[in-house]
């Protein structure tokens, strides 16, 4: 056993096998992605930046029940409610989500009736300032707008599995 | 430089410069392909951004680090501290003084050449040392106690190696060695091939002398977080990669001369021995550099006492063992020397 041991290591046969074994790693294909020019594929169910959606016909989703605000666990959400001017329909008269306290749960979007409220599938958000963090209502909803296809493509596929 | 004329010196300064730029681009490549072999056995890609494949990385990194702001340590021996970067990268180039890359393509052709390389190369281990001493800091010097010891217990089997290649080729001038192993077998005739365990100590301990990982403990990033670098930034740190690589790819070079017939053909007829000599030394050295960055990606790191564990109680043993069993076979078949 010891004798069988020492020659082992005298002939550095782990290493020669090693050896090996990397060299057939080496010319395996490649996983590193080519990020910005690359992308994984991405769940319909994919948590991204928040956006808040309107009706085809260009009418706000949201009717301020403040669900959203109230499941938050990070409470992120803050709304302001009030009868709107023209038709005294109950509208949010503030939205505000802090991107910087938000946990992307995706409570919010669970919890919303009306499906306003939904985190849409773009994750590349970054800015160079906190304050650009701090969205109102007037941002979620042209994010709503700007990627108003990808979200009803998403909830439609998710739709059979809820 | 025997005539000691002023054309002769200016000359030699020329030759010496060449030597130095071709040393740093090469090294500058090296760099990248160390990184490259690296990333692609851990199915990555490696840097691949600046330049097509990534090819112009190290140019970016030198000017990354000659544009970043030097800090040195208020508690730092400052003499001292900005010595050792300097120490390492001078010793580590000034190797390459004897180092033939073809026939008579050498700045000095110096009668004990091996012995040359084999003192600027224990003299490298200052710089590390006056590294970890002078930043005045817990890790920097624990990696200059382990570098100390573990230079000091390399180089006694690298000498009993070089001693078996030495009674191979009966000279200790870099230039015979390679010329006492052209035969006419080619690759067959060097003295990888005869001195075959030798060979395989001298990697091995060359690994250890450059710091090289599975023995890179003077650095070890998870413990020593960089060892004597850590004190370090800006130039000073970059000369220390650079000292560092020159060294490892002197090593590089060593194993060629020494064991891989340095500039001749592999193949001793017509059309292989047409191809300039530098040509096959640079691949020979690329091949053994190919082999250190393998190493580097498929080995743990030693823990302390396996580090001198090998090389005291087997590599030692097993190298003056080898001594005296090739210098009674030389004795007795009178093998060896020049070819006459």
């Amino acid at each position: 056993m010891r004798l069988d041991q020492a020659a082992r290591s005298l002939f550095l046969t782990e290493f020669l096998g090693a050896f090996a074994l990397s060299m057939r790693y080496f010319f395996k294909p490649k996983r590193t992605l080519n990020y910005p020019h690359e992308k994984n594929p991405q769940s319909p169910r994919y948590r991204g930046e928040h956006a808040l959606r309107r009706y085809p016909n260009g009418e706000e989703r949201c009717i301020a029940c403040k669900l959203c605000e109230a499941i938050c666990p990070a409470q992120a959400i803050t709304i302001e409610a009030g009868p709107r001017r023209n038709d005294g329909t109950r509208r949010t008269t503030r939205y505000d989500i802090d991107m910087v306290k938000c946990i992307y749960c995706g409570l919010c979007q669970e919890a919303c009736p009306v499906d306003a409220i939904v985190e849409g599938p773009n994750a590349e958000f970054s800015v160079e300032t906190r304050e650009e963090l701090l969205y109102d209502k007037q941002k979620l909803l042209d994010n709503g707008d700007r990627w108003e296809r990808e979200i009803a493509r998403n909830i439609a596929m998710d739709a059979p599995y809820r | 430089m025997t005539d000691g004329s002023v054309l002769s010196v200016i000359l030699k300064i020329i030759e010496s410069l060449a030597l130095v730029v071709g040393l740093l681009i090469y090294v500058a490549y090296v760099l990248l392909a160390d990184r490259k072999i690296w990333a692609a056995v851990q199915l990555r890609r490696g840097p691949n951004v600046v330049g097509p494949f990534g090819l112009l990385q190290s140019f970016a990194d030198l000017l990354k680090f000659v544009f970043k702001e030097p800090i040195i340590p208020a508690s730092a021996n400052k003499g001292v501290f900005l010595l050792a970067p300097l120490v390492t990268g001078a010793l580590a180039i000034s190797a390459w003084a004897v180092i033939p890359i073809d026939q008579d393509w050498v700045i000095s052709n110096l009668n004990v050449g091996i012995l040359y390389i084999f003192a600027v190369s224990s003299l490298g281990v200052y710089g590390v040392i006056m590294a970890g001493w002078a930043s005045n800091s817990k890790y920097p010097f624990l990696a200059a106690l382990r570098s100390a010891a573990q230079m000091v217990s390399y180089e006694v089997s690298i000498g009993f190696v070089l001693v078996t290649v030495l009674l191979c080729a009966g000279s200790l001038n870099l230039t015979d060695i390679v010329n006492a192993q052209n035969t006419a077998y080619g690759v067959f005739g060097w003295y990888w091939l005869p001195l075959f365990p030798m060979f395989i100590i001298f990697f091995i301990s060359a690994l250890a002398e450059t710091n090289r990982p599975p023995f890179d403990l003077v650095e070890a990033e998870s413990e020593l977080v960089a060892g004597f670098m850590v004190e370090y930034s800006s130039s000073a740190y970059m000369l220390f990669m650079l000292g560092e690589y020159v060294a490892i790819v002197s090593m590089c070079a060593m194993t060629a001369v020494l064991f891989l017939g340095g500039w001749l053909s592999p193949i001793p007829f017509a059309p292989f021995t047409w191809v300039p000599g530098i040509i096959w030394f640079v691949l020979k050295a690329s091949a053994v550099f190919f082999m250190f960055a393998m190493v580097k990606a498929f080995v743990p790191r030693y823990r302390y006492d396996q580090l001198m564990r090998l090389g005291w109680k087997v590599f030692l043993p097993i190298s003056l063992v080898c001594v005296v069993v090739v210098a009674g076979v030389l004795q007795v078949t009178g093998w060896g020397g020049l070819p006459h």
